[in-house]
């Protein structure tokens, strides 16, 4: 069973979203996402100052079978990502939800309510 | 799990890279029956395959031993690779891809009609085959099978030996030392778990790839197919020209068609993941992988790329990764051998 946080918000899409107190959202991939790419060897995370289109695909994530796409959850601005992250990609795999990957500033904090909850993300890994 | 020819076959049982170093520096094993095996019986049976074949059956002379070759189509396309192993001049077995059984089936039984050989050929869809792989198969496969020791601690490397309804093979697709087993497949599971009892991983496809590329093993479909000659998928040492009496399917296209390419091995030399169909740009003009990966032997990315023949190993090139141009260098195949890396 994938572990899915009750505090965290998800996307259709696979990633975890934590809004933080100033409305910034930090990012990663949730757990039933690197179980199901496997061992992750490569990230490619964007720059801080990219602007980013809600759905539009701003970084990848490579495990030794497959390239896949992050998407940002809402439109909005990049303010930091995880170099850390990005010289132990394996972290991915050992702590999904340790492991952020990139932050994001929102333009409009209404799109936040597209976000799903746990239980909502739950039926969509049981669907998956 | 993944549906594989039409086989549900797991990519990986836990870790893949974890499977891969298993292989490298103990012992794992793969189910492979997905794996045609084909008995060929009959007077003809070595005539017939010396026509059938672009390797030399002629060169088996020990029963059991093994080799290695391409089922070429008239244009010199490959049909499929195989193994064929020689049981005496009137029996052998052959061993072809899952992916491909149907198609080559329907080939042979073509040619058997065409050629009016006296052959038989029968799919043994009732086999199953476990590759045990790795510096320490042979000695685990004796201890979960000890009644096999005799029969294969003698067995020279491509060479195999029955033991009961057993077929032992020092062959495999790992670039280590090993066994494939070949035995009916009620006996599969209990075979299976002796073997995982003595210590030998579970390995599922995906570190198959890898252990097959960092070993420098063309990949049906991939890395040659119907379209695709042998002399330009880096397998011209599987072609024997050597008795030119000999006459067989692709023989002739194959003479008037040299190698346009030549395939290296690729290290990337930036961060990255190297794939098959990636652009390479070189000084003697554009090339393309066929495969790659990430290799865990290696800790970077490798791949095949089917280059311009004037590109020697040693060479930088750059590859195409999403728009972006990285860095990567040709080295000769294969990367890894025996557990060591080559490159």
């Amino acid at each position: 069973m994938s572990n899915i946080p009750a505090d965290l918000k998800y996307t259709q899409s696979h990633e975890w979203v934590r809004i933080e107190a100033d409305g910034t959202l930090t990012l990663g991939v949730t757990d039933h996402a690197q179980e199901a790419l496997g061992d992750v060897v490569f990230l490619e995370l964007p720059e801080a100052g990219r602007k980013v289109a809600a759905g539009e695909a701003c970084a990848v994530i490579e495990s030794v079978k497959a390239a896949s796409d992050i998407y940002a959850p809402v439109a909005g601005e990049v303010i930091g990502s995880n170099e850390a992250a990005v010289d132990a990609p394996e972290s991915v795999n050992t702590d999904a939800y340790g492991t952020w990957l990139f932050k994001i500033k929102p333009d409009a904090a209404a799109d936040l309510g597209k976000l799903l909850d746990a239980a909502g993300y739950e039926a969509v890994v049981a669907n998956a | 799990m993944v549906d594989f020819a039409g086989w549900d076959m797991p990519v990986n049982y836990g870790s893949q890279i974890e499977e891969h170093h298993a292989v490298r520096h103990d012992a794992g094993m793969f189910d492979v029956s997905h794996m045609l095996a084909l008995d060929l019986d009959g007077p003809d049976a070595t005539t017939w395959l010396r026509g059938l074949l672009a390797n030399d059956v002629a060169k088996l002379k020990e029963p059991g031993k093994a080799l290695y070759s391409c089922m070429l189509n008239p244009e010199g396309g490959v049909i499929d690779d195989l193994i064929v192993y020689y049981f005496s001049p009137a029996s052998f077995r052959i061993v072809v891809n899952a992916g491909t059984a149907d198609k080559d089936v329907a080939w042979m039984r073509q040619r058997i009609a065409a050629t009016g050989a006296n052959v038989t050929l029968n799919s043994r869809r009732d086999l199953a085959m476990i590759a045990v792989q790795g510096p320490n198969a042979r000695a685990k496969t004796w201890q979960a099978l000890p009644q096999t020791r005799a029969a294969s601690e003698g067995l020279k490397i491509f060479a195999a030996a029955a033991v009961g309804d057993l077929l032992v093979a020092r062959t495999g697709y790992t670039g280590e030392d090993g066994f494939e087993l070949t035995l009916p497949a009620a006996q599969a599971e209990a075979v299976w778990n002796a073997l995982a009892a003595a210590g030998v991983k579970p390995c599922g496809l995906g570190a198959r790839d890898t252990l097959r590329l960092e070993a420098g093993m063309n990949l049906y479909d991939q890395d040659m197919d119907d379209e695709v000659s042998p002399l330009d998928a880096g397998l011209a040492w599987t072609v024997d020209l050597s008795d030119t009496a000999r006459d067989f399917v692709g023989k002739e296209a194959l003479i008037a068609n040299p190698a346009t390419r030549r395939v290296l091995g690729l290290i990337l030399e930036d961060k990255g993941v190297l794939r098959s169909h990636m652009t390479v740009f070189t000084a003697h003009g554009d090339g393309e992988t066929t495969s790659g990966s990430f290799s865990p032997s290696l800790e970077k990315s490798i791949a095949f790329a089917r280059l311009p023949l004037a590109v020697a190993a040693g060479a930088a090139v750059e590859v195409d990764i999403r728009g972006r141009r990285l860095k990567a260098r040709t080295v000769p195949l294969p990367f890894v051998r025996n557990g060591k890396v080559l490159v």
